[in-house]
């Protein structure tokens, strides 16, 4: 993993020192509420429905056992014993107080962590592959690449204004696990024909109120061009975009506006400009930063009795057929820990939870953790013969539900229940869907499927690319359900079609299990996943499925 | 024609601890929205919004909330206003665990 060295020792430290200055104003009033907002912006500080909220970069999803191990004393210390993780790999404390802040982030940069650029229109914490660097599909590990642009992105003088927020996400394997195509800029490591390894840019990718898929803006970029190339992206952008209408804002609309085309010839014409600029400092840090992220040395040891655990235990079993990734090495595998029990709010983890995941990667997993977009924890690097002890940890802990990529292993963001921008709630639907599922016993019948859930247009749940997408708004003072079908946040990015007529909060829950059941008549075999079938059936039977009332009046 | 003018709270997030609180008659920051101020004029709404916002060493995000009174005092009339008044629906926080 990346190791601060002074520079970044001292700018957090300095950072942390002037917000705290900044606190002290404006509880003492000599700073208004208008000036104090960019700073705490600038900082990850939010102001809630009911209390502050921080937001805490997790640079691209790594963490190490002692930065887990010091969530966890943040939760407890100065928050409700509990965290929030993110759709951006990040983690959000509900409960914080303002006075108490400057102490969170110096405890924060105890362990080389941060909230800097976690809010406003900056370029935010870059996110990764969850499974970088041990995906047995990856050309290159992602995130040498991704701390690279961190370190870039980081205080950059000419971004810190730009006209909107601005996301960028890094994979380097075929299959897209960090949604390259819905970020401003997506990074996908690829193989040209000649066999060199470089970057294909993706642009004006976004979910929101305006979905997009992003666009390639270049089929293939040599490596040591990465830094030179997005600030030139982001530097057209910041001069191109709009700035007279925040819904407008994005780069997704500028290259809407403006055509690929003129972005491609503006980019192209900066690049020019700017990349004798860069004479190969950033190379020679991209080669340290290569040396912090070698893979650890695995370890060779019989895997006998990982076979015999899996067929004395079904449980086991089933956790290790639904929750286990293939890893690059023999003997090894990624664990996904699923934090979406049953009936809880998805991302949350307890500060105790936080020990034991911390506690078994230190054990077991070569000191690695990573947080997924997709609200759970991983541990990337687990020898198999060690998973039986890993499950009786995390089952003692509560937290070896077998439900990864299924139907109770949901995306929601924290909708109305915290976020001030939320129109309607998220997890409570979330909670409905996952415990109502558990009581049909049926989730593993299923299959594959994704439902994602947004608590407002902003789609921080991601509903657009969701199998199954619910997106929460407010339709005359009364919570509406809105379900679209057919997204997929994958290499094979499609944004979902709205089914119809929203759902009230009662009546949500009763859809989507008569959509899901209604899918297994439908699927031509155990094997057809649901958004296979819905691509091979489009969007008619589903719709039947969801509004049978109103089949039977046109019927009449 | 002008809308009609409905029944309103001065409500904002308290400055140290970002919770909802409202204003009551006699200037004082309320967390119990039965004892706020039920505005019913809209000239005197503003007035006392003005007067709230120029507390910024006590409050963050001063606004008018519709309310409608009640068999304690003002009540909210629109969902989200009522989970200001209790928190969030996933966990036992907030002020319904005060």
């Amino acid at each position: 993993m990346y190791k601060y060295n002074d520079f970044d020792e001292a700018f957090v430290r300095a950072r942390v020192a002037q917000f705290r200055g900044q606190v002290t104003r404006r509880i003492d009033g000599s700073l208004t509420e208008d000036e104090f907002k960019p700073l705490r912006l600038m900082n990850g500080l939010y102001l809630q429905l009911h209390a502050y909220m921080l937001r805490v970069a997790v640079p691209y999803g790594t963490l190490n056992s002692a930065q887990m191990r010091q969530l966890a004393f943040i939760a407890n210390k100065w928050d409700k014993g509990y965290g929030h993780f993110t759709t951006r790999q990040n983690i959000q404390y509900n409960w914080p107080k303002l006075q108490d802040v400057p102490d969170m982030l110096e405890a924060l940069a105890d362990v080389e962590m941060h909230a800097i650029q976690t809010s406003g229109n900056t370029i935010r914490n870059v996110t990764a592959d969850h499974f970088a660097g041990a995906a047995a599909d990856e050309i290159e590990d992602p995130r040498p690449y991704a701390e690279l642009l961190r370190q870039w992105s980081t205080d950059h003088p000419e971004f810190q204004f730009l006209p909107r927020k601005f996301k960028i996400a890094v994979t380097g394997a075929a299959e897209d696990r960090a949604v390259v195509r819905a970020h401003d800029i997506g990074l996908q490591i690829v193989r040209n024909e000649a066999g060199q390894v470089g970057f294909q840019v993706i642009v004006g990718g976004g979910l929101g109120r305006t979905p997009m898929v992003g666009k390639v803006l270049r089929d293939f970029l040599p490596k040591k061009d990465l830094l030179p190339y997005c600030e030139a992206i982001v530097s057209v952008y910041n001069l191109l975009g709009r700035r007279d209408n925040k819904y407008k804002a994005r780069i997704k609309i500028t290259v809407h506006e403006n055509g690929l085309e003129k972005i491609q010839a503006l980019v192209d014409k900066r690049f020019e400009t700017i990349r004798d600029g860069f004479s190969g400092h950033d190379q020679t840090l991209l080669e340290e930063i290569k040396a912090a992220f070698a893979a650890p040395e695995f370890a060779q040891k019989p895997i006998d009795g990982y076979e015999a655990a899996r067929l004395a235990n079904p449980a086991f079993r089933s956790w290790t057929d639904t929750n286990l990734t293939e890893h690059k090495t023999d003997g090894y595998a990624i664990v996904s820990i699923s934090i979406k029990k049953h009936g809880q709010t998805p991302g949350d983890a307890t500060s105790d939870q936080m020990r034991v995941m911390a506690d078994l990667a230190a054990q077991y997993g070569h000191d690695e953790l990573r947080i997924s977009h997709e609200q759970n924890v991983i541990l990337p690097h687990v020898h198999k013969s060690d998973l039986p002890a890993i499950y009786q940890a995390l089952s003692a802990a509560d937290l070896a539900t077998a439900n990864i990529g299924l139907v109770s292993d949901i995306i929601a963001c924290p909708g109305m229940d915290y976020c001030a921008l939320a129109t309607a709630r998220s997890i409570p639907i979330a909670q409905e869907i996952a415990t109502r599922f558990d009581e049909l016993k049926i989730e593993h019948d299923i299959g594959e499927l994704k439902i994602k859930i947004s608590g407002c247009i902003n789609a921080c749940g991601h509903h657009h690319v969701g199998h199954i997408g619910i997106l929460g708004l407010d339709r005359a003072g009364v919570e509406n359900y809105q379900i679209t079908l057919g997204g997929d946040g994958t290499q094979t990015t499609s944004i979902g079609e709205r089914a119809g007529p929203g759902f009230s909060a009662d009546d949500i829950v009763p859809a989507i299990e008569r959509l899901v059941t209604g899918y297994l008549d439908l699927r031509e075999s155990p094997d057809e996943t649901f958004l296979q079938a819905y691509r091979r059936l489009g969007m008619e039977p589903f719709k039947a499925i969801l509004y049978p009332a109103e089949d039977k009046a046109n019927a009449a | 024609m002008a809308r009609a003018f409905t029944p309103k709270v001065v409500t904002a997030n308290a400055l140290l601890e970002g919770d909802a609180v409202w204003l009551t008659e006699d200037n004082q920051w309320t967390r119990d929205i039965a004892k706020a101020e039920l505005i019913t004029d809209e000239a005197h709404g503003d007035l006392r919004l003005l007067e709230a916002q120029a507390r910024a060493d006590e409050i963050s995000g001063a606004y008018l909330a519709d309310a409608k009174p009640g068999t304690d005092g003002p009540e909210p009339t629109h969902f989200r206003e009522a989970f200001r008044t209790r928190g969030p629906s996933n966990y036992h926080h907030g002020k319904q665990a005060e």
